[in-house]
C-alpha cells in the first residue's frame, strides 16, 4: 500500500481504493472526457518515469504554464513523486515577467499548455541557464517548431513506457518532509518569492479542511483558478487528491459560464470579483427581461435579502410560504441557472466581498462563507461555520491552527500547514517569523475576544496615518468604494495628507449598461470614463460610501482612470492586488493634482498588451471634489 | 502544370475575361496559384478582384478564356460542382444564417460532404446517426481552431461583426477545401480582429496545407501574410510577383499605393 502522507503516494492509493472512480474531467471538443484513479495515476506513473528517464530527480523543479488542463495537473504529481518540487506560474504573465520566477527556480523542465506559451519560453530561453526540456501539451502549430529542448507531452510518456520503474520506487522514498510545491507570492513590493510548501504542509492543511468542511468522494469540484494560486492547490488538487472526488477541467476561460452549470460543481471557490461578477451578470439579465419576470426577481429578491438582514439582527425572519414560493420561483431557477444548484459549500477569499453581495448569494441559499489563508500558510487559517456567518469576519481559525495577534495588530499563525521557507532567501525566510516561531502574516487584523472569530482590516505596512494623526486604513476605503457595481478598482491616498483622494477605474460592463440605458453615446472605455454624466454617477456612490466613513477619513477629491488597472501593466498583481509603491510613482502627476487644487491632469500612460508590445492612452483627466 | 520556376500550380486562371454590357470587369487576366501558398489580389475599388473571384467559384462564367483546378476545367461549372471540387469561399458581405448557432452554420458548411440519403436520414439512427457523430467531431475540431468554444450555442447574427466573419471563415473551412478564396476577410475589422485573422490564415496555410485566394484592401496585411500579390486595375493584371517585386513595381505605385495611399496604409 502507498504511503497516504505525500501527494504521489495518495494518487497510487486512489489507483488501488477506487480506481473507476472519476479522478479528473476535462471538457474538450465540445464533450467532458472522464479520467478515472486508475488513468490519473497511469499517466503520472508514465510521465514519472519518462522525466525520470530524462534525468530529472530529487530536488529539481518542474514548471507548468497553461490554464488547468489534466496534462499539467499529471505533470506536478510525477515531478512530485521523484522527489522534485512542481512550479505552477501564472499563464498569463508576460515573457519577462515569467524569466524572473524561471531563473530564481532554477527551472530544469517546462511543461507549457499550448504554442503561445512555448513561444513565450523560447524568447526567453537564454535567461533560464538550467533549463532543459521544454514539453508542451497541444500540438497544434508546433510541426515546425526545432528547438532541441522540444518534447511532446505524449513522447515523455513513450519514454516512460519503455523505462518503468524508477517512477513507483521513487514514490515510495518520499517522505512529508519533501518539498512539493513552489508557489510564488504575487510581489506587491520587489520581486515574486517562492514559498516552498512541503507534502506534509499540504497534506495536513487539506486534512483540516476536510475535517473541518463537508467534502465526500462523490464531490465535482471545478478547476478554473490559475494553478499558480495556492487555492488551487490546496481547495482544488490536493483536497481531491486527499479524499478522492474529482476536479474537472472548462473547456477554455471564456466558457466558464456554460461550463460551470453543465458540471454544478458540489464545492466552489471563487474571488469576490468572481461573486461581484456572478451577481452583476444575473443583474444585467434581470434588467433585460420582461416587466412581470422583473416585477417577482425584485419582489422575491428584496423578500429574502430581508430575511437575511432580519436574521443577522438575531430577529426571526418569518417568511413561511413566501419563502417556498420563492424558492419555487427564483431562488432555485437562480442557482440552477448559475450552476450552484448542487454546492453544498461555497467559500470566497483573498480579498473582502460587499456586503450586499455576500448577503445575497446566502439570500437565494447559496452557503457562501468566507476564509481567510495565505500561500505561506498553505491557503487556510480560519473558515467560517454554516450557522454562524458573519459578512465582517474570516470565521473561527480552525483547530489545529494557532493564531494570535502581535505588534501592529498584524496576524500571527503557527500550524502544520506554514510553509518551510523562502526559495534561496534564508534573510526573508527568517524575517518572516517571531522569535517564537509564528509566521508573520503581514496581514493587520483583530481576534474577537467573544466569538473567536478573525477580522482582516488591511496589509499591516499599508497602514498609515493622515497628517492629523488618525489611522488610515487605504484598503478599508478601497472595498467599500469597490463594493458599488460601477466601480472595479479603487486607488486611495492619504498617508501624511490632510484628506483622503481616490482614483478610480469604473467597471465598463456596468457602466456602459448604465450609459446605454440613460442614451448617453461612446465609444471605448476611455471615452466613457470622462463622460460628465459618469461622473457624477462615481461622485454619488462616493457620497454614500462616505457616509459610512469617519469623518477624517472621507475622500475629498477622486478622478476616474482612462483605463482600468492591469496585471501586464505591473498595477496589480495577477491575483489583483494593488502594487502601491509602484502605481504612486507611475500616477505621481495624478497625486500631486490632487493635493495641488488642480482641476484637471494630462496622463499619458503606457499600456502593454499581453503578448509584451506596448502603446500609450493619452488622456486629459478632470478631478472632482466629492461631497 | 509547371511554371517558369518550376513549381506546381494548382489553380490556373488564363486569359479570362468578362464583360458587364459596355463595362469592362476582367479584360485577359491570368494567374498562376501554387499548392500551400497565399496568394493575394489587390487593387483599388471597381479594379474587377471580386467579379475574378466569382469566376472562379463559378458564381459568374468567363466571357473569354478558362479556369483550370487540379487538372479539370472548371469555368463553366455551376457553383455547387466548383464546391464539390474542393473549392469554398467566404464573402465581403458575410453570408451566414443569422438565426442559426454557430455550430449550425459550421454543421452546414460540411453539406458537401454529407453521403446519407433522404431516407437514411429520416430514419436517422445507424448510418445518419454515425455520420453526423463525424461531422460534428470535425466541427468541433475546427471551433477548437478557431477559438469559437464559447459561441458554439450563439446566435449567429447577434454576434459582433468580426466573430461574424470568424466563423463565416470556419463554414468555409468544414468543407475541407483544397482551395480557400477569401473576399476581403479584413474589411471593417479594428486592428485586434485583423491581427487575429492574419493568424488564422497563416495557421491555416501552414498547418491545414490548404491554399488560400484572398482579395484584401489593407496593403500592409496583404505585402506581411503573402507569398504571392497579383495587382489588378481596371479589370488588368498590371503586376504579378512576390511583394517585394509588386511593392517596386512602378504601375502599381502609381495605379495603386500612389491613389490611395493615406487610405490603404
Amino acid at each position: 500500500m502507498a504511503r497516504e502522507d505525500t501527494l504521489p503516494g495518495l494518487v497510487l492509493r486512489n489507483a488501488q481504493v477506487r480506481p473507476t472512480k472519476p479522478a479528473i474531467r476535462e471538457k474538450d471538443l465540445g464533450i467532458w472526457r472522464t479520467y478515472s484513479w486508475a488513468d490519473y495515476a497511469r499517466e503520472v506513473t508514465e510521465f514519472g518515469d519518462g522525466l525520470a528517464a530524462m534525468g530529472f530527480g530529487p530536488g529539481d523543479k518542474l514548471v507548468v504554464i497553461g490554464d488547468n488542463r489534466p496534462r499539467l495537473y499529471w505533470a506536478q504529481l510525477a515531478a512530485q513523486g521523484l522527489g522534485g518540487a512542481a512550479v505552477p506560474i501564472y499563464q498569463d504573465a508576460i515573457a519577462q515577467e515569467m524569466a524572473y520566477v524561471l531563473a530564481d527556480a532554477d527551472t530544469k523542465v517546462i511543461v507549457a499548455e499550448d504554442q503561445e506559451q512555448v513561444d513565450k519560453i523560447l524568447s526567453i530561453k537564454g535567461q533560464i541557464p538550467t533549463l532543459e526540456y521544454l514539453v508542451y501539451d497541444d500540438e497544434r502549430g508546433m510541426a515546425h517548431y526545432d528547438d532541441p529542448m522540444l518534447r511532446s507531452f505524449p513522447a515523455v510518456q513513450e519514454l516512460g513506457r519503455s523505462k518503468t520503474g524508477a517512477y513507483v520506487k521513487s514514490v515510495d522514498a518520499l517522505t512529508p518532509e519533501t518539498i512539493a510545491l513552489m508557489s510564488y507570492t504575487s510581489g506587491t513590493t520587489g520581486n515574486p518569492k517562492g514559498v516552498m510548501l512541503s507534502h506534509g504542509n499540504l497534506v495536513e492543511t487539506a486534512k483540516t479542511f476536510v475535517a473541518n468542511e463537508d467534502v465526500r468522494e462523490s464531490d465535482d469540484f471545478l478547476s478554473y483558478l490559475p494553478m499558480a494560486w495556492v487555492g488551487e492547490g490546496m481547495y482544488g488538487m490536493t483536497v481531491s487528491i486527499l479524499s478522492g472526488c474529482s476536479c474537472n477541467c472548462p473547456e477554455a476561460p471564456e466558457t466558464l459560464e456554460r461550463d460551470l452549470r453543465e458540471l454544478g460543481p458540489t464545492g466552489f471557490l471563487a474571488s469576490p470579483r468572481g461573486w461581484e461578477t456572478i451577481l452583476s451578470q444575473l443583474q444585467v439579465k434581470a434588467n433585460d427581461t420582461t416587466g412581470l419576470k422583473r416585477w417577482v426577481y425584485d419582489t422575491f429578491r428584496k423578500a429574502a435579502v430581508d430575511a437575511e438582514l432580519a436574521k443577522a439582527e438575531g430577529r426571526s425572519g418569518g417568511l413561511g410560504l413566501k419563502r417556498l414560493l420563492g424558492e419555487f420561483l427564483v431562488y432555485g431557477p437562480v442557482r440552477d441557472q448559475i450552476g450552484l444548484r448542487r454546492a453544498r459549500w461555497c467559500y470566497t477569499g483573498g480579498a473582502p466581498l460587499g456586503h450586499d453581495t455576500f448577503r445575497f448569494f446566502r439570500a437565494i441559499g447559496i452557503n457562501l462563507k468566507q476564509l481567510y489563508g495565505s500561500t505561506e500558510v498553505s491557503g487556510l487559517v480560519s473558515l467560517q461555520k454554516d450557522a454562524n456567518v458573519n459578512p465582517d469576519t474570516s470565521g473561527q481559525p480552525c483547530p489545529g491552527i494557532d493564531v494570535k495577534i502581535g505588534e501592529n495588530s498584524e496576524i500571527l499563525v503557527k500550524s502544520k500547514g506554514v510553509f518551510k521557507g523562502y526559495y534561496k532567501r534564508t534573510d526573508a525566510s527568517a524575517e518572516a517569523f517571531t522569535a517564537d516561531g509564528y509566521f508573520r502574516t503581514g496581514d493587520a487584523g483583530i481576534l474577537d475576544d467573544k466569538t473567536g472569530e478573525l477580522l482582516i482590516i488591511d496589509r499591516a505596512k499599508d497602514v498609515g496615518k493622515m497628517a492629523d494623526g488618525t489611522a488610515y486604513a487605504p484598503q478599508f476605503i478601497e472595498s467599500k468604494l469597490k463594493f458599488s457595481a460601477y466601480i472595479s478598482e479603487a486607488v486611495s491616498f492619504g498617508s501624511d495628507r490632510d484628506f483622503v483622494s481616490v482614483m478610480i477605474a469604473i467597471d465598463p460592463n456596468t457602466v456602459g449598461n448604465w450609459a446605454e440605458k440613460k442614451g448617453i453615446p461612446f465609444t471605448n472605455y476611455t471615452d466613457l470614463s470622462q463622460k460628465s454624466e459618469i461622473r457624477e454617477l462615481i461622485a454619488t456612490e462616493i457620497t454614500r460610501v462616505n457616509t459610512t466613513l469617519p469623518q477624517s477619513v472621507r475622500v475629498k477629491r477622486f478622478l476616474l482612470l482612462a483605463k482600468d488597472l492591469d496585471a501586464d501593466d505591473a498595477e496589480v498583481t495577477r491575483t489583483r492586488k494593488l502594487r502601491r509603491a509602484y502605481i504612486a510613482e507611475r500616477y505621481a502627476p495624478v497625486i500631486d493634482a490632487f493635493y495641488s487644487n488642480k482641476t484637471e491632469v494630462d496622463l499619458r500612460t503606457e499600456v502593454t498588451f499581453e503578448d509584451g508590445r506596448r502603446s500609450h492612452v493619452e488622456a486629459r483627466l478632470l478631478i472632482q471634489d466629492a461631497a | 502544370m509547371a511554371d517558369a520556376n518550376g513549381h506546381d500550380s494548382t489553380l490556373s486562371v488564363r486569359g479570362v475575361s468578362k464583360f458587364f454590357g459596355g463595362v469592362r470587369a476582367n479584360n485577359n487576366v491570368s494567374i498562376e496559384v501554387q499548392k500551400g501558398k497565399i496568394h493575394a489580389i489587390i487593387g483599388p475599388n471597381g479594379a474587377g478582384k471580386t467579379s475574378l473571384l466569382n469566376m472562379i467559384s463559378g458564381f459568374y462564367v468567363p466571357d473569354a478564356g478558362e479556369i483550370v483546378f487540379e487538372g479539370k476545367t472548371i469555368s463553366g461549372m455551376k457553383p455547387n460542382e466548383i464546391a464539390q471540387q474542393g473549392i469554398a469561399r467566404t464573402f465581403q458581405n458575410i453570408a451566414l444564417f443569422r438565426g442559426m448557432s454557430v455550430l449550425q452554420n459550421m454543421m452546414l458548411g460540411r453539406h458537401v460532404l454529407m453521403k446519407s440519403g433522404v431516407l437514411s436520414s429520416f430514419v436517422y439512427w445507424g448510418k445518419a446517426e454515425r455520420e453526423e457523430v463525424e461531422h460534428r467531431e470535425k466541427v468541433e475540431e475546427l471551433i477548437d481552431f478557431l477559438r469559437l468554444n464559447d459561441l458554439r450555442k450563439a446566435p449567429t447574427g447577434e454576434l459582433a461583426y468580426g466573430l461574424q466573419k470568424r466563423v463565416e471563415l470556419g463554414r468555409a473551412l468544414a468543407a475541407e477545401p483544397e482551395l480557400l478564396l477569401l473576399d476581403e476577410p479584413m474589411a471593417g475589422m479594428n486592428q485586434e480582429e485583423k491581427e487575429d485573422m492574419v493568424r488564422y490564415v497563416l495557421d491555416i496555410a501552414e498547418q491545414r496545407g490548404t491554399t488560400i485566394v484572398l482579395i484584401e484592401h489593407d496593403m500592409g496585411v496583404v505585402m506581411d501574410i503573402s507569398d504571392h500579390i497579383a495587382v489588378l486595375d481596371q479589370g488588368e493584371k498590371i503586376a504579378d510577383g512576390t511583394p517585394d517585386e509588386v511593392r517596386a513595381n512602378p504601375r502599381v505605385i502609381e495605379a495603386y499605393l500612389g491613389a490611395g495611399h493615406g487610405e490603404a496604409a
